[in-house]
């Protein structure tokens, strides 16, 4: 294994579904749903069994919207204004219409969702405004439950493939992909009427300050390669400026977390004990609060969990230590940190992409198209904000029935021949060097520069520093890298990824002259929200070989935000009383 | 430019004696989102030979005989 074969197999379909995490495997199945007939293949570049961000499962859903507890209005609301307006509401209303119904869909596949004695749902309250937090008692076996269903459908599932391109038509359509083996280097074309690109967040882009590459806290397996192929297939990308930063345990670098702990009396504090956040829901503005306290003098920051009733402790811990991030408990163990004794360190998280928690995203309307004909994005690389494992799956869905229509009514694409020849020729560079410099020394120094002069606070001069500094490096990627086997390959591969993300970054975060989305974009030399010129999306795309960045009008808003509602979310800070 | 080796202690750790892999089980390798795990030439026995953990767990969850353990890897712990 891992020897450097050279070989190519042309095959095609339907609909070429791009990761198998979340979203990847419900939008092949509702592909299949739609057309049993249908050619349905989805790549998965580790294994679908145990891939993506839900790899062990998830301990509940997000943002349930479900009737009696909360309604689509509501929840469109609620995301609006978290996402500081910079929303357009219809694939949110869209996600928020459906949701319920792939709730019971999950549970025809046998999740379960957490009832109270009366048999209703048991709804928590963990945003600022509306109720739409919904435990899973047997979260642990989402990925199973998913496969089972796309072995029962008959998915054509390719693991170890890494896509590395996408194929464009004559009329700039998407045409298919080319992908790599992972473990012997051989190409896969694929030819494919539409693609639904689901390859998750863009995980590695900034350093975790442990200074291990993999500690990430997304997958350390989502390394952005689904960004990198929509911008050189010619999509747009929006609000990339929109940075993902999270709130997590020191070090582990894994959610605490407040979903979890939050409904059962958990918070967090300072290092007085005390509370500084009116909410515990992961919002821009948080963690601008969140950063103050740490630079305050007041830090460091915990979660705060010691004042529980041990029993109460136990049930958290049977979360916390069994789905998502297992490990937990395995790393308070060896600092002896016992939740009942001990409030647990948090910081802030390395910057990423990542529609699932904040807007940085393959730009995409409510059926989950991007801005290039016959292409998909759905999960967190795709446009819609904060949308979590239940937007993933919605909005998958969405992309999976569309796609499967569309592909109905056309022929296969034709391809250009020379394009695989000349990706063929990029991907295999780094094995044909005898020399030069390993993709592991690429990444840590892309990312290091990320931590420099990309993350926020973010400094005009320092941005544009940042990005002379990473052109060095790319020229070292595209000249000098070198990779011994098929592993190392994919990490060279995936290194490329990480440097076009995080020049993207850059000129996404230089285009948006103002501050926005709290600490997301936190511009230090313009701190003020300009609703004036820039009440807008950005959106970044490849025009000519170059990268450029324009406008766009946010959509008019389905569900109106009163001007005394819009501010909520602005308000995080707990004020001291008289 | 020569390329040197940088010694790491791995945090995946494989009990030979309970591993399997020599009798065709391949369960901890198919399942790493990381791709890190192998099955040594010279042991026959599964061991992780790249340090590129996530610690996530699903090679000790799924290892059928109970011989993975997933330690955090020394920089974080």
């Amino acid at each position: 294994m891992d020897e450097i074969r050279e070989g190519s197999t042309e095959v095609s379909c339907d609909v070429l579904v791009i990761g198998g995490g979340t979203a990847g495997p419900m939008a092949a199945y509702r592909a299949k749903r739609r057309n049993p007939n249908m050619r349905v293949i989805l790549l998965e570049k580790a294994n679908v069994k145990r891939s993506g961000a839900i790899a062990m499962g998830m301990d509940g859903l997000n943002n349930a919207v479900i009737p009696g507890y909360a309604t689509p209005e509501q929840y469109t609301k609620e995301i609006t204004i978290a996402n500081d307006g910079i929303c357009d509401q219809a694939p949110v209303y869209k996600y928020a219409s459906r949701c319920f119904e792939m709730i019971q869909e999950l549970d025809r596949f046998g999740i379960k969702f957490q009832k109270t004695e009366n048999g209703d749902f048991d709804v928590k309250k963990v945003h600022h405004l509306g109720s739409y937090v919904l435990p899973m008692p047997n979260g642990d076996t989402v990925k199973k439950a998913l496969y089972r269903q796309l072995r029962r459908e008959k998915v054509l599932i390719s693991n170890r493939y890494m896509a590395t391109r996408l194929l464009t038509g004559r009329n700039g359509q998407v045409a298919g992909a080319i992908a790599v083996n992972t473990r012997d280097a051989e190409f896969l074309v694929i030819r494919a009427k539409t693609v639904i690109l689901c390859a998750g967040a863009a995980g590695r882009l900034g350093l975790p300050q442990s200074g291990y590459l993999w500690g990430t806290y997304e997958n350390a397996a989502n390394s952005g390669d689904g960004y990198a192929m929509a911008y050189h297939a010619g999509a747009g990308l929006a609000n990339l400026e929109c940075y993902q930063i999270n709130p997590l345990i020191k070090d582990y670098n894994g959610p605490a977390c407040a979903y979890v702990a939050g409904p059962f009396g958990g918070y967090t504090t300072n290092n007085d004990g005390n509370r500084f956040i009116e909410c515990d829901y992961w919002s821009g503005q948080m963690i601008q609060e969140f950063y103050n306290e740490l630079q305050s003098g007041k830090g460091p920051v915990f979660l705060k969990l010691d004042h529980l009733h041990s029993d109460t402790i136990g049930e958290i811990e049977a979360v916390l230590h069994n789905v998502e991030r297992p490990s937990r408990g395995r790393f308070h163990q060896n600092r002896g940190t016992d939740y009942r004794e001990r409030m647990i360190e948090m910081h802030i998280s390395e910057i990423g992409f990542c529609s699932g928690h904040s807007a940085s995203g393959v730009f995409v309307d409510e059926f989950a198209r991007t801005t290039v004909t016959g292409l998909y994005a759905a999960g967190d690389m795709a446009s819609v904000p904060h949308n979590y494992m239940l937007g993933a799956f919605t909005n998958g869905a969405v992309a999976g029935e569309h796609a499967a229509g569309f592909a109905e009514e056309i022929d296969l694409p034709d391809y250009d021949i020379g394009e695989v020849e000349r990706e063929k020729t990029r991907v295999l560079a780094p094995t044909k060097r005898d020399d030069g410099v390993p993709p592991n020394q690429i990444e840590y120094k892309t990312r290091r520069l990320v931590n420099d002069y990309l993350q926020p606070p973010k400094v005009t001069a320092k941005m544009n520093l940042g990005r002379m500094r990473l052109a060095e490096v790319r020229d070292d990627l595209e000249n000098r890298m070198v990779a011994r086997d098929a592993h190392e390959l994919m990490r060279s591969l995936e290194a490329a990824s990480i440097i076009d993300c995080a020049d993207m970054a850059a000129t996404a975060s230089l285009f948006r002259t103002e501050s926005r989305w709290g600490f997301y974009h936190h511009r230090v030399d313009f701190p003020e929200k300009n609703n004036d010129e820039w009440f807008c999306h950005s959106i970044l795309r490849k025009q000519d070989g170059r990268m450029t960045v324009e406008k766009r009008p946010v959509a008019d808003y389905i569900v109106p935000i009163e001007e005394s509602e819009r501010s909520a979310y602005d308000r995080q800070r707990i004020r001291k009383s008289a | 430019m020569p390329i040197a080796h940088m010694p790491t202690t791995v945090p995946v750790v494989v009990d030979e004696a309970k591993c399997i892999a020599d009798k065709g089980c391949t369960v901890c390798v198919d399942v790493c989102p990381l791709d890190v795990l192998r099955i040594s030439d010279l042991t026959g026995k599964a061991y992780m030979k790249y340090d590129e953990c996530w610690y996530c767990m699903p090679c000790e969850t799924d290892c059928p005989t109970g011989a993975v353990t997933v330690n955090i890897p020394y920089l974080l712990r």
